[in-house]
């Protein structure tokens, strides 16, 4: 069984949100860089866990960015990813990014594709269903848990107020969220075998971007906050009838 | 050239997201001088033609039984189908599970270009550009489409609806169904609830509520609101509450009309995922919580005095009207 893992750069969840060159880019000064949760909390950890389960398991990591990313494909391979493949362009169009893990995923024949349910700066929540699309094999999203048994995957997964179980046969595309596995932090011997991790690179295939970013900006500011007295609770109710009109 | 819209069905009924990227697509529709239509697919317990009222001035229905079980791939396949059969060059989902499930693969299989989590009518003044949200709430980037079909994911509660009297002419659509290669074990409805993802108002508790045991808090002023609720990430990590209350960063993204958190402190995480609320009301007793600086009225005091008189205050103003 071959798993390949999406993991893409994101900024800490707590980096300013600024913008540089008239709003067209994000202002990167300052910024510390991570996996994208999802991708590394559960997508990640969750193939780690199958294969603590079936050491037969080969964990593969796809990466499509510059080499600025690096960093945290060697962290994705201290936590037990063996071997990367990184496809060496900056390009953020979500169609042509499918289209370069695409070509990797077919090369390396998958059983099972895992994604981040969604980047936390982008939010596409695209890429995971194009990658399906264009491999033509089901796709599951936001899957809150998951059993293997041979070929055959149980998955749970979130849907608009509760929760399905789906079975399939592999080969399949699967992202992940919160409850799939629990976060965890990469040890001395795996951030020390980590540099020893073969991490390939490859120039991008042609493929179309069908989208671009025109500019970017931030939401107007707050008027500040109406502070109601503790002891007259009863003005808030009024406030949010009469003037908020919320309730 | 038309405007098509994918109606969301669940257990037999119209999803309101549904209704906001109906209407969202007929306001486009118009911006473009052209009709919107809509797709259904599986069975509707509800009239269709009420979707005139929405906008839409032809639904199509689709009821092959394969469509009662959700599989995306099946879906998409149906979905690219009926968008060529009405030559439809603009296509919109709701960003909901199913949306995001669906409109990436119908975006590969139409050569459509997609713009997801949209949150304002396209502007096609110079190109096709739409404004969606970003770093999880924090940013809005302007995506433009380049290719001649494009797909379109509307942010739930970001488009406010504007009903007519008008009413849909309904026919039935001949589609390519292929056959499920996804077997339905279960389903797991929380009953009886909002669903948070599109509840107009969420009450919300951190850990500030000391325990599960003090949720009746919430749940009661929840109940009396008509809201769903929602907790901090913490909250659900100790289990006091379930995981998919969890709202932020890395939970559930909402934009309600009205967000009302009691006993959270304000974490950037957590205004990530909830700073698109309309009204934001947020009680707690430090004053320099960072969420004050987020909300548009506040009350600093102690949540298990407060807001017990806020419940009570409710009842009278609900008794009232
Ligand atoms: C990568 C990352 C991702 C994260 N993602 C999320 C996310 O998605 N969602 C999320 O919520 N968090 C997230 N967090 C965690 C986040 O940083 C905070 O730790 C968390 O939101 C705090 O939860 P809280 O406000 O419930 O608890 P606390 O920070 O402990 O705050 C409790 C608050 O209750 C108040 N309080 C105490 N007693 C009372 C009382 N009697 N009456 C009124 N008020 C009272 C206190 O003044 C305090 O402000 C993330 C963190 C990281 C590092
Ligand atoms: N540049 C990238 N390289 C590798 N995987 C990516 C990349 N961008 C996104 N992904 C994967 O696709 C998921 C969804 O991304 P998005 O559609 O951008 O929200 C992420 O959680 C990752 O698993």
């Amino acid at each position: 069984m071959k798993i390949l893992i999406c993991i893409s750069k994101t900024p800490d969840t707590t980096a300013k949100i600024a913008f540089a060159d008239n709003n067209t880019s994000f202002a990167t000064d300052g910024v510390q860089w991570i996996i994208n949760p999802y991708d590394e909390w559960y997508a990640l950890v969750k193939a780690i866990e199958l294969k603590e389960a079936d050491p037969s398991i080969v964990l593969h990591l796809a990466n499509v960015g510059g080499a600025d990313t690096e960093p945290i494909i060697r962290k994705a391979l201290a936590l037990g990813g063996e071997e990367a493949f990184r496809v060496n362009t900056d390009n953020t169009d979500s169609f042509f990014v499918a289209s370069q893990i695409a070509h990797l995923a077919k090369a390396g024949n998958y059983d099972l594709i895992f994604t981040g349910k969604e980047t936390i700066d982008y939010n596409g929540a695209s890429i995971g269903a194009m990658l399906s699309e264009l491999l033509d094999v089901p796709f599951i999203s936001h899957a809150v848990k998951l059993e293997l048994n041979n070929n055959v995957a149980t998955v749970t997964r979130e849907i608009e107020g509760g929760e399905e179980i789906n079975k399939l046969s592999l080969p399949a595309v699967i992202s992940c969220q919160k409850g799939m596995a629990e976060q965890r932090i990469p040890n001395m011997k795996g951030i020390m075998g980590a540099r020893s991790k073969p991490l390939h690179v490859s120039e991008p295939v042609e493929a179309a971007a069908y989208t671009s970013i025109v500019s970017f900006d931030l939401p107007p500011a707050k008027a500040g906050v109406k502070l109601i007295p503790a002891d007259h609770p009863e003005e808030l109710v009024r406030l949010l009838n009469e003037e908020a009109k919320a309730i | 050239m038309s405007v098509l819209i994918f109606v969301d069905i669940a257990e037999g009924k119209i999803k309101k997201a549904s209704f906001e990227a109906a209407n969202y697509g007929a306001a486009i529709a118009n911006q473009m001088g052209t009709e919107a239509a809509a797709i259904v697919l599986g069975n509707c317990t509800e009239d269709l033609s009420m979707l005139g009222n929405y906008g839409i001035s032809k639904v199509f229905h689709n009821t092959d039984s394969a469509l009662n079980v959700f599989d995306a791939k099946v879906y998409a396949q149906a979905i690219a189908d009926a968008t060529e059969a009405t030559t439809s060059n603009i296509l919109i989902f709701s960003n909901t599970i199913t949306g995001k499930a669906l409109a990436p693969r119908v975006s590969v299989r139409l050569k459509a270009g997609l713009v997801s989590g949209a949150v304002a009518l396209p502007d096609t003044s110079n190109g096709f550009v739409v404004r969606k949200s970003v770093f999880s709430g924090k940013a809005f980037a302007s995506v433009a489409i380049q290719t001649d079909k494009k797909i379109i994911s509307l942010n739930p509660n970001a488009f406010s609806i504007t009903k007519s009297n008008n009413s849909a002419t309904v026919e039935t659509i001949s589609l390519t169904i292929q056959p499920s290669t996804i077997e339905l074990v279960s389903v797991n409805k929380i009953t009886g609830d909002v669903p948070l993802g599109e509840a107009d108002i969420v009450v919300s508790g951190g850990r500030g509520l000391k325990g599960p045991e003090n949720w009746g808090l919430v749940t009661d002023l929840a109940q009396l609101l008509g809201a769903a609720t929602a907790c901090s990430r913490p909250v659900a990590d100790i289990h006091w509450r379930p995981h998919h209350e969890h709202v932020g960063q890395t939970g559930l993204a909402i934009a309600p009309n009205l967000y009302i958190a009691i006993g959270i402190s304000g974490a950037i995480q957590h205004l990530a995922g909830v700073n698109r609320s309309k009204t934001i009301v947020v009680i707690n007793k430090d004053p320099e919580a960072p969420f004050f600086k987020a909300a548009d009225y506040g009350i600093v005091g102690d949540a298990f005095e407060v807001v017990p008189k806020i419940i009570e205050a409710v009842k009278k103003l609900k008794g009232s009207v």
